[in-house]
């Protein structure tokens, strides 16, 4: 890696931003791009067809409502892990990030156990169009959720090194990190009321 | 600069195969998507076989193909469609853009913008090897039963929903190169923000930058919802899903086993919000290519260089309001096709602007003909045909009869042919000394340039009247009624394509000769003033000895007062 690419630990004095937190930026647009495409295809199915299920009678929203919170406290522990690598409280910043793991699983799990219910009931996503948007969308940002979990998990087994050497490095990736994170929250946030409760 | 990678050098694959130097990585996309380039052109000039000469056994290479391919040497429809459709998949995803934006943007932009490498050398590199597999992915596809891709490269549904494993294949590797380019264009955009050296504002940055900037926006934001729509057709062939299939559908007189209720156009609507900034995506770079060869060929500064700028932004944003332009013969009400016929005129507003400043740049000034030259003015008439062409497609009137004719294709290729094409091979010429330190032959270079000059045209120019007298394209056999009339044309058209496949041969000799024995030349050749030329050729591991300071404009040719008649970007004035 080249050692004389400026501002990788220290932000840009006019853009006020380190090179990762404008990349990770940027690629949260082209994410709210791709899941934007998503959306705009459920609004332009859902507006064409003739019958659309009472998304209530047909999925948990008790399991999803729990999912909801998971998700946001995860959120909560991340930017607390962030906050502790700032502080350089090694520990905590451990703690922090392996809950914010944990309850990224949980998530994962109870996303299964939904699935599982649909298969047991026949529901797949050849059945119509409504269940195609649901295992689409929901599986997709599964998909997402899985990535913050790798990228988590990263750090927190091989990132001590980076802690040790490039302290204020570190901290930046795990705010990038965190940014993706808050991203992956918000999409669920949306994908909740549109699948489940309108 | 005492680091590892200078204590110890580097081992061979690490510095050569997985390199993280932005301008190894740019050599190896070049690379690659040349290859990719004349593989495409190699496809065409197997189908116009068949448009010469319906029915008609292939000499010679007949033998060598399967019989789900030809049979005693005659093409099949389905063969005729893989060749089309991976033809235009190839050039547009594997050939043009990688070049355009990987190739040149990689190894050009850190070096015009004094950096030491792009911002994430590691990504960089990530971004190849993504695009490597995707292309390998979609060659591969050639090989998987019932054969490549057939629905052309656009992959319009039901069609594409139901055709063979190809297009399973074709959506996979679309999905790999979606994401290289994204990867790519995140790193040019945080590079081109924030690596710049000190004293290059944006307005001193060349305009081959800006070209470069606007292009990574348009492949960030335009991409992802082709990634999208992509998994969507992925679910509807593996998982039996109806997104883009609407009920009742019957195929070869069997009702279809999916569940309907889904609509095909939104597949189109999905595709052409990115294919429409693709266009731009695939020319910007070009005019950014054309106008420092421009420039630095006539020796006076760009004319209006800030409008120029400000042009290109705005058709960036304005590329993405119009992609409906491509749909108007799918009902969609006269208010929706009137907003996509008035934003369409507008778009081509910029367009014309730019090119305007770029012919008069040339104005007034003293021109040096070398190659590089050639094919950058060759490029202004070409594009300008090819912009011209597109009107009467933009609105709805003329578009009804021209659509989905020769006429099309006619237009789109003036567009990325002898346009863009030409300009990459305007930037091949001129940068060259700086990658290698050796120039390409002028001599071998002429001889390339006149043949594809004049085949290229023949190859186009015909296409205008085959559209016009209604030829569809992606048809098969030219041999109904109404295309007898013109079907000369064809014959001629094909002998022209081969005819510019064989004047490729002086560019290859040309290529790999002055890659060893090419004439020596010092780091700025051309005597130009942008920063790429005030390094060594080619430029050391970290691009500059020290971090330049930049305090001129790009274009400072021929200023009055000075002993030479230009004035590098980093040079104080005497
Ligand atoms: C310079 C040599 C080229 C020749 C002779 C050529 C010729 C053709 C022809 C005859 C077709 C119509 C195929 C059909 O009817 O199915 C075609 C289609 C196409 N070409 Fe080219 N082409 C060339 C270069 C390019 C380049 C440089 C690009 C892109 C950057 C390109 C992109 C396309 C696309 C997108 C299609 C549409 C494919 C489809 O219908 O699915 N071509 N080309
Ligand atoms: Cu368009």
């Amino acid at each position: 890696m080249s050692a004389l690419i400026k501002y990788i630990d220290k932000p840009h004095p006019v853009t006020g931003v380190t090179n990762s937190k404008l990349g990770i930026w940027c690629f949260i647009a082209s994410e709210i791009m791709l899941f934007g495409g998503l959306f705009s295809a459920y609004v332009l199915l859902r507006s064409g067809s003739t019958t659309w299920p009472h998304a209530a009678t047909v999925l948990n929203v008790p399991l999803a409502t729990l999912n909801t919170l998971i998700l946001i406290t995860s959120s909560v522990t991340m930017v607390m892990a962030w906050a502790s690598s700032a502080l350089r409280d090694y520990n905590k910043f451990r703690m922090y990030l392996g809950l914010t793991v944990l309850l990224a699983l949980a998530f994962l799990v109870i996303k299964g156990i939904e699935y599982g219910h649909k298969f047991e009931h026949h529901h797949f996503p050849k059945e119509s169009i409504f269940f195609a948007i649901y295992f689409t969308m929901t599986g997709l940002h599964g998909l997402h959720v899985l990535g913050g979990i790798v990228v988590n998990s990263y750090f927190l087994l091989f990132g001590k090194r980076m802690w040790d050497e490039h302290p204020e490095q570190f901290t930046g990736r795990i705010e990038a990190a965190g940014l993706y994170w808050h991203f992956v929250d918000l999409v669920w946030i949306f994908l909740f009321p549109l699948l489940y409760l309108v | 600069m005492n680091h590892a990678s200078h204590a110890h050098p580097l081992p061979f694959w690490r510095k050569y195969i997985f390199s993280m130097d932005h301008k190894v990585i740019g050599v190896q996309y070049a690379v690659t998507s040349l290859l990719f380039l004349f593989f495409g052109f190699g496809l065409i000039s197997l189908l116009r076989w068949q448009l010469a000469f319906p029915s008609q056994p292939v000499p010679f290479i007949g033998q060598f193909f399967n019989d789900t391919q030809m049979v005693g040497g005659i093409m099949l429809p389905e063969f005729y469609n893989q060749l089309g459709a991976m033809h235009g998949t190839i050039m547009v995803f594997l050939g043009v853009v990688p070049l355009a934006v990987g190739g040149f943007g990689n190894y050009l932009v850190p070096l015009q913008v004094g950096a030491p490498d792009m911002a994430f050398p590691k990504l960089n590199m990530m971004s190849y090897w993504v695009y490597f597999i995707g292309g390998i992915v979609m060659l591969c596809s050639f090989f998987v039963p019932a054969g490549a891709a057939q629905s052309g490269w656009t992959s319009y549904p039901p069609l594409s929903d139901v055709a063979p494993l190809g297009q399973t294949v074709w959506l996979i590797g679309m999905v790999f190169l979606i994401t290289s380019s994204l990867l790519g264009s995140v790193n040019f955009i945080v590079t081109i923000v924030q690596l710049r050296a000190q004293g290059l504002t944006f307005f001193k940055m060349p305009f081959f930058v800006w070209a470069q900037f606007v292009t990574s926006f348009l492949l960030l934001l335009a991409f992802p919802p082709l990634e999208a729509a992509s998994v969507m057709q992925l679910m509807d062939r593996l998982a039996g899903t109806s997104f883009f299939l609407p009920s009742g559908l019957v195929v070869g007189g069997q009702p279809l086993a999916h569940t309907g209720g889904g609509n095909p156009l939104l597949w189109q609507h999905l595709f052409w919000f990115l294919a429409h900034p693709e266009v731009y995506v695939l020319i910007l770079p070009a005019l950014g290519i054309v106008a420092e060869i421009i420039a630095n060929n006539t020796r006076k500064p760009i004319y209006g260089y800030k409008v120029m700028v400000f042009a290109t932004i705005f058709l960036g944003f304005m590329s993405f309001v119009v992609w409906a332009h491509h749909m108007f013969l799918t009902n969609m009400g006269t208010s929706m096709s009137s907003f996509f016929q008035i934003t369409t005129m507008i778009i081509s507003i910029p367009s014309v602007v730019i090119l305007t400043a770029l012919i008069l740049s040339l104005w007034g000034g003293s021109i040096r003909f070398n190659t590089p030259m050639l094919f950058a003015v060759a490029f202004l008439p070409m594009f300008g045909i090819g912009g011209l062409t597109g009107l009467p497609l933009g609105l709805t009137a003329s578009d009804i009869h021209l659509h989905d004719t020769y006429y099309v294709i006619g237009h789109f290729h003036y567009v990325v042919a002898p346009g863009t094409i030409f300009a990459l091979f305007a930037g091949i010429y001129f940068w060259f000394p700086k990658v290698t330190g050796r120039k390409l032959s002028e001599f071998l270079g002429k001889l390339h340039f006149w043949p594809s000059f004049i085949f290229i045209n023949g190859i186009f120019m015909p296409m205008f009247i085959l559209g016009l007298a209604g030829v569809s394209r992606r048809l098969y056999s030219p041999e109904y009624a109404h295309a007898q009339a013109v079907q000369p044309l064809n014959v001629f058209i094909s002998y022209c394509a081969w005819g510019l496949g064989l004047a490729q041969i002086p560019f290859i000799l040309n290529f790999v000769i002055s890659l060893f024995a090419g004439k020596k030349v010092d780091s700025n050749p051309w005597e130009s003033t942008t920063l790429e030329w005030q390094t060594t050729s080619p430029p050391p591991h970290e691009n500059f000895e020290h971090e330049p300071v930049v305090l001129h404009g790009p274009y400072e040719y021929s200023v009055p007062g000075q002993k030479k008649d230009f004035l590098p970007q980093n040079m104080r004035e005497n």
